[in-house]
């Protein structure tokens, strides 16, 4: 066998194959869509029939991947950090169920906010649900690890959190594969009530799973990927989350560590190994990317322990992703860097694709709102989001996924006149549709301009849950066919676009109107793909 | 052997092609490697980069420290002057001087020109003219990657085999076009190191 390049997310892809899964289930979101595509092309994955369909959204992707676990089956989901917000609901009660067939959440977050609203830390919410957390430092462990992890989850009853950022979903690097596992048969839960989270079932379960921290603590004291190290110099003993431990053999590259050390990769936190790290130093220092999590738990509330060091007191940023350099500063070791970039570099932000349809649907409808001024369009998660920056600037909110319908629902109750919407097909599908009903039901008078562009585009065009139904949707949830309008959006259509806009901004009640034209990348994508299989 | 190098360009210029050449190529040399690259939003039209990291030693972080790359290897002159707090103070820039303008203040010539001037060890060239040349006008990067292999301890058949993994998908058709595109940027670069040996 050979090493092979792999994404962080696509040795996470091969392990959870090779582990033998029988589905992944996910919505795409920055950084973690790479995972869920490269199951999506595996020639092994594809023989054995792995289901890889995307969700129209998180929370439907972890309840599927809950009910095949249910089915005694090994599945995978995979979602970015925000994306843990909508699954939020199954995700907290899958650890009182617990699960049958090993249960893997691959979470993806986004410190920095590189392609995110947030940067959340998504071992809050492991911690919040009480299951085993895994924070991988390289593409190595991120594929031993999940290949682990299924086992793991089958041993302690529990979904399992492979916790991910940015850097490492990616980023490749060599990885060595293990033996490809046989997938697990059908087989029901052997107890029946299990997955009855009745009151009186749920407090036998919860129970269960506040039992289950001891050996949960057990195994993270034991888990190889936990370890001690000791240094010479016990001024400063430093504890290293996940990626962390990269940034600290940087900075010490050719030589040796001076302090002692507690790598972690496995929570919960294990009291005794970093028991022992306190006990041979004068202060700690932590290093995790994210949120402060291990820091606030080592730093007791009224300061009388040792000192602890880390993002609370400056030594590290409060929030961005980790570097080299930011850890070289907080263990005082740096280098120069002697080149400045020139005042002539302008930043040069995302903008839309050149001739994009979202741009065409955008002008029209800021002359048709023009006469009322500023502040009336709400918009959502996708490409069209871009229509905050010049030379747009025509968007006013851009909050999670859907909340474009619901804002300006909740605007025009208060009054707001015109009150707009903006939103994408695959971004209606995920958590529109439920926003929609209740304008529906209420008669709010608003627009609902969905830019339809048969994809999720800015993940990189995958399919969209709405593609070809989105005109039955809408009649489907009570919208009046005569307020369902689609157009071409197309220069030639201008003046048929403003009409259109201008006409159902006037209609009091509840509109929509599908600027409809396929995106550029997917086209193009599209019809590489054909011209190959022709060559063939 | 260690080699530090940041790759930059603009969202849909071929940075991530590039750098995972690099990194199969880095594989077939039974070499260490880390490469992080940028996905998501940047991708639409926006500045984009990518760390490559070679050794025979392991590598541990994924991000290059400030002042250390050995190279920039630029597909876009602004952008490559954009990483220049990554380079060492006898680090390598090797960019292409055709700007990819989708701004509206975007630099001047002669402003690109005299940041360049303020170097030690820049080398220039027209990839995007080469790559129009060798009948392939997206290929830049490619003629860039080229341009590197004139620098870097990977073997020539090394490159080959990871243009051949990353497009085969796409057909014998594009492997060749982008091995001819490679090829050019190498025998330019080689010739502009000769001739800059041979005067100074």
């Amino acid at each position: 066998m050979k090493r092979e390049l792999f994404l962080g997310n696509e040795a996470v892809a091969q392990a959870a194959i090779d582990a033998g899964i029988s589905g992944v289930y996910a919505y795409p979101g920055t950084p973690s869509t790479e995972i869920t595509e490269y199951i999506q092309q595996n020639s092994l994955a594809v023989e054995r029939k792995v289901h890889s369909k995307w969700s129209a959204n998180e929370k439907t992707a972890y309840e599927t991947a809950l009910g095949m676990s249910y089915a005694g089956k090994r599945a995978l989901v995979c979602m970015k950090q925000v994306g843990l917000n909508v699954a939020a609901d199954v995700f907290m009660n899958s650890a009182i169920t617990g699960i049958h067939g090993g249960l893997v959440l691959a979470v993806a977050d986004d410190p920095g906010m590189h392609s995110s609203q947030n940067e959340q830390d998504s071992r809050y919410y492991g911690q919040f649900a009480m299951i085993p957390v895994l924070e991988p430092s390289n593409q190595q462990e991120a594929y031993n690890m999940t290949y682990e992890a299924f086992q793991l989850s089958e041993q302690t009853q529990l979904p399992v959190m492979l916790r991910l950022t940015t850097r490492l979903s990616h980023s490749r690097s060599g990885v060595w594969r293990r033996e490809v596992l046989q997938p697990k048969t059908l087989r029901l839960p052997k107890n029946s009530k299990q997955f009855l989270l009745l009151p009186i079932f749920a407090r036998k379960n919860y129970a269960r799973l506040l039992e289950k921290q001891v050996p949960l603590n057990l195994l993270a004291e034991q888990s190889k990927y936990n370890f001690f190290r000791d240094g010479q110099d016990h001024s400063l003993g430093i504890v290293c989350c996940g990626l962390a431990w990269n940034y600290v053999q940087e900075v010490y590259a050719g030589s040796a560590i001076p302090f002692p050390i507690v790598k972690i990769s496995q929570y919960p936190l294990p009291e005794k190994l970093m028991g022992k790290l306190y006990e041979s130093s004068d202060e700690l220092l932590v290093i995790e990317e994210g949120y402060p999590l291990v820091e606030s738990q080592l730093r007791d509330f009224f300061g009388k322990g040792k000192p602890v060091h880390g993002k609370l007191d400056g030594w590290l940023n409060r929030y961005g992703e980790l570097t080299t350099d930011q850890v070289g500063r907080a263990l005082k070791v740096e280098y120069d860097a002697v080149f400045e970039s020139p005042d002539c570099v302008v930043p040069r932000p995302p903008s839309f694709c050149m001739g994009c349809g979202h741009v065409d649907a955008f002008v029209a409808l800021q002359e048709a709102v023009a006469e009322f001024g500023e502040g009336h369009v709400f918009s959502d998660i996708g490409c069209y989001a871009l229509a905050a920056l010049p030379p747009f600037e025509s968007i006013y909110s851009c909050v999670d996924m859907g909340a474009s319908i619901t804002m300006a629902k909740g605007a025009a109750d208060a009054g707001l006149f015109p009150a707009i919407a903006v939103l994408g097909d695959s971004t209606f599908a995920h958590s529109g549709m439920t926003g929609l009903l209740d304008a529906v039901n209420e008669h709010t008078n608003m627009l609902i301009v969905i830019s339809d562009n048969k994809s999720v585009s800015m993940t990189g065009g995958q399919d969209s849950a709405a593609t070809d139904i989105l005109e039955t949707i809408c009649v489907g949830l009570g919208v009046d066919t005569r307020h369902i309008r689609i157009v071409v959006p197309l220069k030639k259509n201008y003046a048929e676009m403003v009409r259109i806009f201008k006409e159902e901004i006037a209609f009091v009640g509840v509109s929509v109107v599908i600027p409809r034209r396929e995106c550029l990348q997917r086209a193009a994508r599209r019809l590489r793909q054909y011209r190959i299989r022709r060559t063939k | 052997m260690k080699t530090d190098l940041i790759i930059a360009g603009v969202g849909g210029q071929g940075i991530l092609s590039i750098g995972a050449i690099i990194g199969q190529a880095a594989l077939y040399d039974e070499l260490e490697i880390k490469q992080a690259e940028t996905h998501g939003m940047s991708q639409r039209g926006g500045a984009v980069v990518s760390h490559v990291r070679l050794s025979d030693q392991p590598v541990y972080a994924d991000l290059i420290h400030r002042g250390q790359a050995d190279l920039i290897l630029a597909v876009e002159p602004m952008e490559a002057l954009r990483q220049l707090p990554f380079l060492k103070t006898d680090g390598y820039l090797v960019t292409n001087t055709e700007p990819f303008r989708n701004l509206s203040n975007y630099p001047s010539r002669s402003e690109i020109q005299e940041a360049f001037d303020r170097l030690p060890h820049v080398l220039l060239l027209n990839a995007t003219d080469i790559a129009h040349q060798t009948g392939n006008p997206k290929a830049s990067n490619l003629v860039m990657l080229g341009a590197l292999s004139a620098f870097i301890q990977l073997s020539l058949h090394a490159f080959e085999t990871g243009i051949e993994s990353v497009f085969h998908l796409k057909g014998q058709n594009v492997i060749d076009i982008n091995q001819k595109a490679f090829i050019a940027g190498r025998e330019e670069a080689l010739s502009q190191l000769g001739s800059s040996r041979q005067t100074g």
